[in-house]
């Protein structure tokens, strides 16, 4: 017997809100307020139980439509990379500062999805990011970290 | 009222709030016409940038980009019938063979004209029953608005995905799991925060906004392989032709404008409703209301049938300001959204606005007199052009899109967790979409989680723990029953199938 995709979520959706329940009996209240009608874990106890509820019935009750996907035809390669420098950027941004590290984002992720044309890559990486940062910190004056380009006396 | 709206005028015509709804109304209108891009990822992208920005004009940017977004997808639904919101559908049922028949401009002017018609009758609605509401709603208590939330919730998920209503419910339900994150409003004891410092303030909305709806689009794109640039390419290849309308046509738009107007504004008031239900709706009655033989013309190029969905679907975008104003509770996944700006700048909606805040109620409502009159002018005549624009690959937009995304809650936190946790957001909610999990009910759910709480714990208290508030007052009662009747409804529609 297959189980569909979207019962595997269910269950998991299950065994989620079974240990958001046992969480949410773990938090600890104070004393006195022990045995009030509400303190601060009612509610999520209340919720553990509504999820647990749905994700049974979704569980339970027969399929009227069949959601299955092609895993085939989805491009799984492309999206791992982008999500692996997403991750890089977000090392990067505090480290780095701003300037490079979105230039570099930007540069990489036209590349892995395709991109060859390294004329508009650049124009739109480097010159793009520092006219983004001009308006923000130049213009609207919103703070961005840039340890980098403070090393070199371009920002403030 | 005459003083309100002088003062919402006065707001609304400045300069600066000028500007704000003409870069709205123009980024709305690019971001609308990419078919899986809607309003909801156009107002995400636009949260951080309004932070800079005083509330009222905030609120008045995020409008215009309402509605430039729901005009966008008007377009590509007319010109290549790829509807780029789902409260466009209907428009290209008689849009496309009308833009096929060499009408593309007409179609264009007959959609323009008929949501400025829709959304300008509507707001006068709003401009009278909002401050009416208002009152009224001071009546509210915590137990009706626990009930009133309740109901909301369960009328998006009954109306989110055609046959996907557990599915939904369980979105809710995380929805409201990830706002409980973070310390508890009354004793400020953690909970759910796992010893990590970074969780005690909670989940930012803007990184579950962002993550679920901006970022999550954007791998999708990628994870499906679709090119929402190539039918912007199209469009920028079609022969509009004239945009002026004959007598026949004209008098045709004006006979269909009201009544539809009428329906998109009270189906945009009901909770989850919106505008994909008042444009369907308005589309299926007008088919009642016409001639045997403008019947026939249905589905092939009918004024009627393209005036009709246009004219509802903008008069539901005002109607559903009509809760988030007079209650703070949002009836649609958008008004959620800018509820949840709302309460970024520190501003609770709900019936005191209209009195604590009277710039922000009537500017909003002003503002959006001027975003109809700026998308008629500016964009109708532009939209080859926007059209130009938005011909950019998708190797450059989808890094825009993640480098938006990531730059804004950088902006927010300067947290690098913060990012981290929105990727995980973006990869799970990527997940739940391909499997046809609704995102919309989830937003709704984490903006109102707080104040659901909140509620519930009154409503316990004044009633030493029972129950019996659910059915102690008449109108949680009745609120109730509505929410037994949706969800009996749903049982009987998955019992009716099988």
């Amino acid at each position: 017997m297959k189980i569909s995709s979207v019962k595997i979520i269910s269950l998991l959706f299950f065994i989620l809100s079974a240990f958001y329940l046992y969480t949410a009996h773990q938090i600890q209240v104070f004393s006195f307020d022990e045995n009030a009608p509400f303190n601060a874990k009612t509610f999520p106890i209340y919720l553990g139980y509504v999820g647990m509820f749905f994700a049974a019935l979704k569980i339970l009750l027969p399929e009227k439509i069949k959601e299955e996907v092609d895993h085939k035809v989805l491009d799984y390669k492309k999206v791992f990379f982008l999500i692996i420098i997403m991750i890089f950027y977000g090392f990067t941004i505090l480290r780095v500062g701003f300037f490079l590290s979105t230039s570099i984002f930007l540069l990489l992720a036209y590349y892995f999805l395709g991109e060859r044309r390294w004329k508009f890559m650049l124009l739109f990486s480097f010159p793009f990011v520092g006219l983004f940062m001009f308006l923000l910190h130049g213009l609207l004056d919103i703070y961005l970290r840039d340890p980098l380009l403070k090393f070199l006396g371009i920002i403030g | 009222m005459i003083e309100g709206i002088l003062i919402g005028l006065n707001t609304a015509l400045s300069l600066k709030n000028i500007l704000m709804v003409m870069m709205g109304c123009f980024f709305g209108t690019i971001i609308g016409m990419l078919p899986g891009l809607g309003p909801m990822t156009a107002i995400a992208l636009m949260i951080p940038i309004t932070y800079g920005f005083d509330p009222a004009t905030g609120l008045i940017l995020m409008a215009g980009v309402y509605y430039g977004a729901v005009f966008g997808g008007s377009t590509s639904s007319i010109l290549i019938n790829a509807p780029g919101v789902p409260g466009t559908v209907a428009t290209s049922f008689d849009g496309y063979p009308m833009a096929q028949q060499g009408k593309a401009g007409k179609a264009l002017a007959i959609a323009a004209y008929s949501s400025f018609a829709g959304g300008t009758i509507a707001a006068i609605f709003l401009l009278f029953a909002a401050p009416s509401l208002s009152k009224v709603s001071l009546a509210f208590r915590s137990p009706d608005y626990f009930a009133l939330m309740v109901l909301g919730l369960t009328a998006v998920s009954a109306f989110s995905a055609k046959g996907q209503f557990l599915k939904a419910m369980m979105m809710v339900v995380l929805g409201l799991m990830l706002a409980s994150v973070g310390q508890d409003s009354l004793s400020d004891i953690p909970r759910f925060v796992f010893n990590n410092m970074n969780l005690s303030d909670g989940i930012s909305f803007v990184l579950v906004v962002m993550a679920t709806f901006a970022m999550s689009e954007a791998l999708m794109i990628i994870l499906r392989g679709t090119d929402p640039s190539r039918a912007a390419k199209a469009i920028s290849l079609t022969e509009l032709g004239s945009i002026k309308l004959d007598k026949d046509e004209t008098k045709k738009t004006l006979k269909t404008i009201p009544r539809s107007s009428v329906i998109g504004f009270i189906v945009g008031v009901l909770p989850g409703a919106g505008s994909t239900i008042a444009s369907f709706l308005a589309y299926g009655m007008e088919r009642n209301f016409v001639s045997q033989e403008e019947k026939e013309k249905f589905g092939k190029g009918s004024v009627h049938g393209l005036s009709a969905p246009e004219t509802a679907n903008n008069a539901a975008c005002s109607g559903s300001f009509v809760p988030l104003l007079t209650l703070g509770i949002p009836g649609s996944g958008t008004t959620a959204v800018m509820l949840g700006a709302l309460l970024g700048f520190g501003i609770q909606p709900g019936p005191r606005l209209y009195m604590t805040n009277p710039e922000i109620f009537w500017s909003v409502i002003m503002s959006m007199y001027i975003g109809m009159v700026i998308l008629l002018i500016l964009n109708l005549p532009l939209i080859p052009y926007i059209a130009r624009i938005l011909a950019v690959p998708r190797t450059f937009l989808i890094p825009m899109i993640l480098f938006f995304s990531v730059t804004g809650i950088y902006l927010m936190s300067f947290n690098t967790f913060d990012i981290f946790l929105m990727i995980g957001i973006a990869v799970v909610a990527t997940g739940l979409r391909l499997y046809k999990f609704p995102m919309p009910p989830l937003i709704l759910a984490f903006v109102l989680g707080g104040l659901m709480e909140e509620n519930l714990r009154r409503s316990l208290l004044i009633s030493d723990g029972s129950f019996s508030f659910l059915w102690d007052r008449p109108l949680t009662a009745i609120i109730l029953v509505f929410t037994v009747l949706i969800f009996s409804w749903q049982g009987y529609l998955s019992f009716k199938s099988k």
